[in-house]
C-alpha cells in the first residue's frame, strides 16, 4: 500500500472551553497514509496548524495500543469510528476511502462536559469508582494462590467484565446518556469473586445512586452499547446490576 | 461501606423496572382482550362475542380490574414521559451526526414516538367502543338478550379510513412490543444464554401474532369476511 495517496476532509468540533459555544471546522489534509492511526492522521492536521500558527485541535489520547480508554471521538455518527470493538488509536485510515468526509465530534453527555474541542472531563466515571468500585483487603503478604477456589465460569464472566477500560463510549452511543453499561461492568467483576462479597450490597446500591447523581441517563435496552464497546462487555453485566440491585434494595 | 442510596422507585433502575412491569402487566391485558375480541371470528353474527362482552362488563372481579388496567396504563405513560424528559436532560447538545441504526433498531430508539401513536389510537378506540359500552348506552340486543356491542363493531369498521387508523395503531403496537417485550425482561434481569433465545423468539412472536389478529378484526369487518 503506497503511502501519502489520501484526500480527506475533516469536519472537527472546535470548541475554545466549557463555557463557549462550539461548531464545526473544516479541514482538507492531501498526504494522509492508509497506515496512520486515526490519531496519527489527527497529529497531521495539529503540526498543520500549528505551523499556520492556529490553535492545535485537544483530543485525548494516551496508549495508543488500544488498552487505556483515552482516546475518544465521536466518528462519523459512532464511537470510536465504523468499526466494531476497537478505540479510535486502533482504527486505521484504510477504514476509510480516499475523498471521505469525516465528521469528528466529542463525547455529548451532561455528565461529560467538553473541556476543549474533543476532549470531554470523564471524572463522572471516577466519582462512580469511588462510591464502591474497589474492595477492601488488608495489606501484607499476597495470600497462597489457590487458597481462595474460584469457579472458571465465575472467573471468566469476571475477567471479562474487567476488560471494561472506562472510555465512555457506551454513554457516547447511547441515545440516553447512560452509563449502565459502565457501571455494571464495574459492578459485575467484583459481584462474581469472592473478594467482592464483603461489600456487595452496600456497592450495587451506592454506585448506582452516584450513577444517578452524576445526570447520566435512563438505560432503555436498546443495545447499542454493547455493540460499540471496544472491549465487547455484554448486556448481561446490565441484567446482573439490576439484580445486584433489587437484591440489595430487598435486604438493605 | 455504608449505604447511601435514595428511594427504589426514584432509582434510574427502579424507574426501568416499573417500565418493564407495567408494559408486562399491559401484556397479560392484550392477551384477554384478544382472546375474547377474536370470538367475532366464529362468524355467528357477534352472538359468542357478546356473551363475551356482558362477562367482562358484569363480573365484578373484571370490573375492579378495570381500575388496575388504568392505573397500570398512566403509570406506563407517566413514568414514560418523566424517562423521556431525564433522558433528554442528559445530552442537552445532540450531535451533529449519529448513526444509530449501526448500532440498534429504529424501533428501540423510538418507544416514545410509537408509545405516543398507540396513546392517540387509545383515545379514538375507547370513545369508540368503551365510552358507549360504559355510559352513553349500546344499540339494543341481539338475538340472544344480550347487549350488542357486536353491532357496535360493524358500525365503526364500516368506515374506511376508521379501518386505517385501527390498523396504524396495531403496527405501532407490533414494533412497540417486539422491544418492550424482550427488553422487560432485561429489565428484570433475566439475561441468560440458555434462556435469551426463547424470551426473543416468544417475544417476537407475540409481537407479530397479537397485533396481526387485532389488525384483522376491523378488516375481516370492513371486507365482510365476518357478518
Amino acid at each position: 500500500m503506497s503511502s501519502g495517496n489520501m484526500k480527506i476532509t475533516l469536519k472537527v468540533w472546535r470548541q475554545r472551553n466549557a463555557k463557549t459555544n462550539g461548531q464545526l471546522a473544516t479541514y482538507q489534509l492531501n498526504d494522509i497514509s492508509p497506515d496512520m492511526s486515526f490519531l496519527e492522521m489527527f497529529d497531521v492536521l495539529n503540526e498543520q496548524l500549528i505551523v499556520k500558527g492556529e490553535d492545535p485541535v485537544a483530543f485525548d489520547h494516551d496508549c495508543r495500543e488500544g488498552i487505556c480508554g483515552a482516546c475518544s471521538m465521536f466518528i462519523n455518527g459512532r464511537p470510536h469510528g465504523p468499526k466494531n470493538k476497537v478505540t479510535t488509536c486502533q482504527l486505521h485510515m484504510r477504514s476509510f476511502k480516499d475523498g471521505d468526509t469525516i465528521v469528528v465530534e466529542p463525547w455529548r453527555a451532561a455528565a461529560f462536559p467538553v473541556i476543549k474541542d474533543l476532549t470531554v472531563d470523564r471524572s463522572a466515571f471516577d466519582r462512580i469508582i469511588a462510591k464502591g468500585g474497589y474492595i477492601s483487603v488488608n495489606t501484607g503478604n499476597a495470600q497462597d494462590a489457590n487458597s481462595l477456589p474460584i469457579p472458571k465460569v465465575d472467573a471468566d464472566k469476571a475477567f471479562e467484565a474487567a476488560a471494561c477500560i472506562g472510555c465512555g463510549a457506551c454513554v457516547a452511543t447511547c441515545k440516553n446518556s447512560s452509563a449502565m453499561l459502565f457501571v455494571s461492568a464495574k459492578i459485575s467483576q467484583l459481584a462474581l469473586l469472592p473478594q467482592g462479597q464483603v461489600e456487595r450490597v452496600a456497592r450495587a446500591k451506592n454506585m448506582v445512586a452516584q450513577m444517578d447523581a452524576e445526570g447520566f441517563g435512563n438505560c432503555t435496552n436498546t443495545g447499542a452499547c454493547e455493540v460499540e464497546c471496544p472491549k465487547g462487555i455484554s448486556l448481561e453485566n446490565i441484567a446482573r446490576m439490576n439484580r445486584e440491585f433489587y437484591v440489595a434494595n430487598l435486604k438493605d | 461501606m455504608s449505604n447511601t442510596s435514595k428511594n427504589f422507585l426514584q432509582s434510574s433502575i427502579g424507574k426501568k423496572l416499573v417500565m418493564g412491569l407495567t408494559g408486562l402487566f399491559l401484556i397479560s391485558f392484550l392477551v384477554v382482550h384478544c382472546f375474547l375480541n377474536a370470538f367475532i371470528f366464529f362468524n355467528d353474527g357477534g352472538l359468542m362475542f357478546n356473551v363475551g362482552a356482558m362477562f367482562m362488563a358484569k363480573n365484578p372481579l373484571i370490573r375492579a380490574m378495570e381500575y388496575v388496567l388504568f392505573i397500570g396504563l398512566i403509570w406506563h405513560m407517566v413514568q414514560a414521559l418523566i424517562l423521556t424528559i431525564e433522558n433528554n436532560k442528559a445530552r442537552p447538545i445532540n450531535y451533529a451526526y449519529h448513526n444509530g441504526s449501526a448500532n440498534s433498531k429504529w424501533y428501540s430508539r423510538s418507544m416514545g414516538i410509537l408509545g405516543t401513536l398507540l396513546l392517540l389510537f387509545l383515545i379514538v378506540h375507547l370513545a369508540h367502543f368503551w365510552v358507549k359500552s360504559r355510559f352513553t348506552g349500546l344499540p339494543g340486543e341481539d338475538a340472544n338478550g344480550n347487549e350488542n356491542l357486536y353491532a357496535v363493531m360493524q358500525q365503526v369498521f364500516a368506515i374506511w379510513w376508521v379501518v386505517v387508523i385501527y390498523v396504524t395503531g396495531c403496527i405501532s403496537l407490533a414494533y412497540h412490543l417486539l422491544h418492550g417485550f424482550p427488553s422487560a425482561f432485561q429489565t428484570m434481569g433475566w439475561n441468560h444464554p440458555k434462556y435469551n433465545p426463547l424470551i426473543l423468539k416468544v417475544g417476537t412472536a407475540f409481537s407479530i401474532i397479537v397485533p396481526l389478529i387485532f389488525a384483522l378484526m376491523p378488516i375481516a369487518m370492513f371486507a365482510g369476511w365476518v357478518k
